[in-house]
């Protein structure tokens, strides 16, 4: 849910990055993280593991402008993408405005796709929101190594509804602030709905 | 009600913050918030996982500073406090004030709103285009 502080004039709304262990989720907000003017963000807040495995959840708070006297923030969150993390998975989702699905493109990782976009759905479900009527955005990344499944393919098989597929290398920036822009153009759309 | 806090937060459970007061000062007011409500969450989870409905205040006691947290209804109320309080003191004057908060929220979420126009309804796609330029 989009929250609206009249009192401040600002518009907080809540984006999170999901997908299978190691597809490169946290990449895309150290990159967001990396190429933001410090004034516009806040600490990029990283729960992890010894080994640099997401443990809970990374925040980062992102400024982007206003939109008719408001403030607009966006707080990113991405969740723990291996398998036994489900519950904190869920929690996260409490409150969600816009999800961005983050596929793994190398062929070995296809089935950890899969399965974890039906995760979303379960996990969605459970905190009330349905992914057919939710902004969503699916990224195809990892685009720049050998073993990768053509876009065409993977998009035949991850693409819930016609939602923007942005191929993307997030270790090079590639695909991912036009991923950010493409979920954030949705959640704003969203707001004028009312 | 004087709780000798050094600042006192109102939190969304999803993790927004809502209100703050006290000494901010540098302090990264927004991750506290987020982290507040994620503890909240996850601890939570833990009191199903145990057959409660939930906890509903959490404390973590550090060196010098401390944190106290309260669920009032869909709200968090943070108290953040040093050694010119105790945890005594923040706990009985955050249990008073809870019920003074709850129905204070009640009267605002019960208010009817309907007649009140988004500033919203207006914005057009140049005015979302102008935010990624």
């Amino acid at each position: 849910m989009t929250f609206i502080n009249y009192a401040s004039r600002e518009i907080n709304c809540k984006i999170v990055y999901y997908g299978p262990g190691l597809c490169g989720k946290t990449t895309n907000l150290q990159y967001i993280f990396d190429s933001t003017a410090p004034q516009a963000r806040g600490k990029l807040i990283s729960l992890a593991t010894e080994t640099d495995r997401t443990l809970f959840f990374d925040f980062m708070p992102l400024e982007l402008g206003t939109v008719r006297g408001f403030k607009t923030r966006f707080h990113l969150y991405t969740v723990p993408g291996q398998v036994f993390y489900d519950a904190s998975r869920k929690l996260i989702l409490k409150g969600v405005d816009g999800v961005v699905f983050v596929a793994d493109s190398q062929e070995e990782r296809m089935d950890a796709n899969i399965e974890s976009l039906y995760n979303l759905e379960e996990n969605l479900q459970t905190q009330g929101y349905d992914l057919m009527k939710i902004p969503y955005v699916l990224q195809l990344n990892k685009r720049d190594l050998g073993n990768i499944v053509p876009a065409e393919d993977l998009a035949a098989e991850l693409q819930k509804k016609g939602e923007p597929v942005i191929e993307a290398v997030a270790s090079t920036g590639a695909g991912v602030f036009d991923t950010l822009k493409a979920v954030a153009k949705q959640v704003l759309t969203e707001l004028r709905k009312g | 009600m004087d709780a000798s806090a050094k600042v006192v937060f109102l939190v969304d459970k999803d993790g927004q913050e809502i209100a703050s007061q006290g000494e901010v000062g540098n302090l990264d007011t927004t991750s506290l918030a987020s982290l507040a409500a994620g503890n909240v969450a996850a601890t939570g989870g833990m009191a199903q996982l145990i057959g409660e409905k939930e906890f509903p205040t959490l404390s973590h006691e550090g060196e010098k500073e401390s944190i106290h947290i309260s669920v009032v209804g869909r709200l968090l109320l943070v108290v953040v406090f040093d050694e010119r309080s105790s945890l005594g003191l923040v706990k009985l004057r955050s249990k008073q004030v809870s019920h003074q908060l709850a129905k204070m929220f009640e009267e605002v979420t019960s208010a009817d709103y309907d007649d009140v126009d988004s500033p919203f309804a207006g914005i057009t796609d140049e005015d979302i285009d102008s935010l990624f330029s």
